[in-house]
């Protein structure tokens, strides 16, 4: 099999891959509140976001920034706001179809929004089983 | 301050990292981080803050955001941000901040110091000397996606003329269990891996797996199954990397990789209630 490569020296102008750098600086390091408030939120919704502005899946795989895609709270996280989009969507529709009131349509899409929201985005994105090692 | 604006027109102080206070609150060599802006130091007590005056316009919450959203700006800023923690770790120990730590200015960033400075200290001594080194076990599965399939050797007992369905499946089946065992393989090595680079290192961590490789590697770069951060002397590099080769040679189908020295960015914040063993 193909052998590690040696370590590279620090400030030797080695070029680290992308991926390293994002899993490290956003992601890691002494997180403490600055003034400004950018709420990395967690770096999941960041990349999720990402992945949703890249236009081209493949370019995000050449970048090495789809890490998030098979991380299982990840992508239950944004199977459920999918799922809870589309379902405000088809009741939406329903609601057109049957003349039904929207304003009632719009509160129970709501707290199934928030509901799926909150359970979702619990867990620091680490697979089950997978975080530290006594 | 929470909630404090940012002037238009003015600066803010953008904070890459905090480390032991040089003499005269300077670097020995100018540095350059974000937007090319220089970088300088704000001192407090024994620490300092590496810090850059970036335009506030840019640099409030909305274009911030705005920032982190763009591929191209993100990976300029997580570039230039690394940088500057990789110059600055060639110093002496340093605790990097997370990408994008924004104060409205350097009297902030001082207060910040003084609020922690006994943490800060505690860590900075905790992590001098110290190197943060990355590994990776990846799995070769199989062919690339979209390169055309090697021809299989006939299964036994397959009576079916190749590329009729039961050859298919069988094909198939064939590769979905060299794709189980090549998994499990790798999950031993990343157990035996760990097992023997513990005593080398002062901390492991898990990381993430990364999903992806960047460009350049795609085909032989497999799926990640394991990533792990260590903290060591480092002094012990070289130990440690010619241990995790010795580990993993003679492992087909499988890949090791070994990543840094990093500055210990895994390592900065103190450990979490009964998380990093050390």
């Amino acid at each position: 099999m193909p052998l590690p490569p040696a370590p590279q020296e620090h400030g030797q102008g080695s070029v680290a891959s992308l991926v390293d750098v994002l899993e490290r600086v956003l992601d890691k390091g002494v997180v403490i509140a600055g003034d400004i408030k950018i709420n990395l939120l967690d770096v999941e919704l960041l990349t999720i976001k990402l992945r949703l502005l890249v236009a081209s899946v493949d370019r995000a795989r050449e970048m090495g920034i789809d890490w998030w895609e098979h991380d299982p709270s990840l992508s239950s996280a944004a199977r459920r706001r999918d799922l809870a989009e589309e379902n405000e969507r088809l009741r939406a529709r329903i609601a057109a179809i049957e003349g039904t009131t929207p304003a009632r349509v719009a509160t129970e899409t709501a707290v199934a929004a928030g509901r799926s929201g909150s359970s979702a985005l619990g867990a620091e994105g680490v697979p089950p089983g997978g975080r530290e090692r006594g | 301050m929470s909630g404090g604006r940012p002037r238009a027109g003015g600066r803010v102080s953008y904070l890459y990292a905090v480390l032991p206070r040089p003499a005269g609150d300077r670097l020995p060599r100018p540095l350059t981080g974000l937007a090319d802006a220089p970088v300088h130091l704000v001192g407090h007590g024994r620490l300092a803050a590496a810090v850059s005056a970036l335009p506030a316009d840019d640099h409030d919450e909305q274009a911030l955001r705005a920032h982190l959203e763009d591929l191209d700006r993100l990976t300029a800023m997580a570039r230039a941000h690394h940088r500057v923690v990789e110059r600055l770790s060639a110093l002496g120990p340093v605790l990097p901040f997370r990408l994008a730590t924004v104060y409205l200015d350097d009297a902030r960033v001082r207060a910040v110091l003084r609020a922690s400075a006994d943490d800060f200290a505690e860590a900075l001594t905790r992590l001098d000397g110290r190197v943060e080194l990355g590994v990776k076990v990846f799995a070769l599965g199989g062919p690339p996606e979209g390169a055309p399939a090697p021809a299989p050797p006939p299964a036994p007992g397959a009576s079916a003329a190749p590329g009729s369905g039961a050859a298919y499946l069988a094909r198939r089946r064939a590769e979905r269990r060299l794709r189980e065992e090549t998994w499990q393989r790798a999950a031993r090595l990343a157990g035996r891996l760990d097992d023997e680079l513990r005593p080398l290192a002062e901390a492991g961590r898990a990381l993430r797996p990364q999903r992806a490789e960047p460009a350049g590697a795609a085909g032989v770069a497999g799926e990640n199954v394991w990533n792990h951060a260590y903290l060591l002397r480092a002094e012990r590099t070289e130990a440690f990397t010619a241990l995790v080769r010795a580990l993993a040679a003679g492992e087909d189908g499988l890949r090791v990789e070994v990543t840094g020295p990093w500055a210990p960015y895994s390592f900065a914040a103190p450990p979490e209630p009964g998380g990093v063993p050390s």
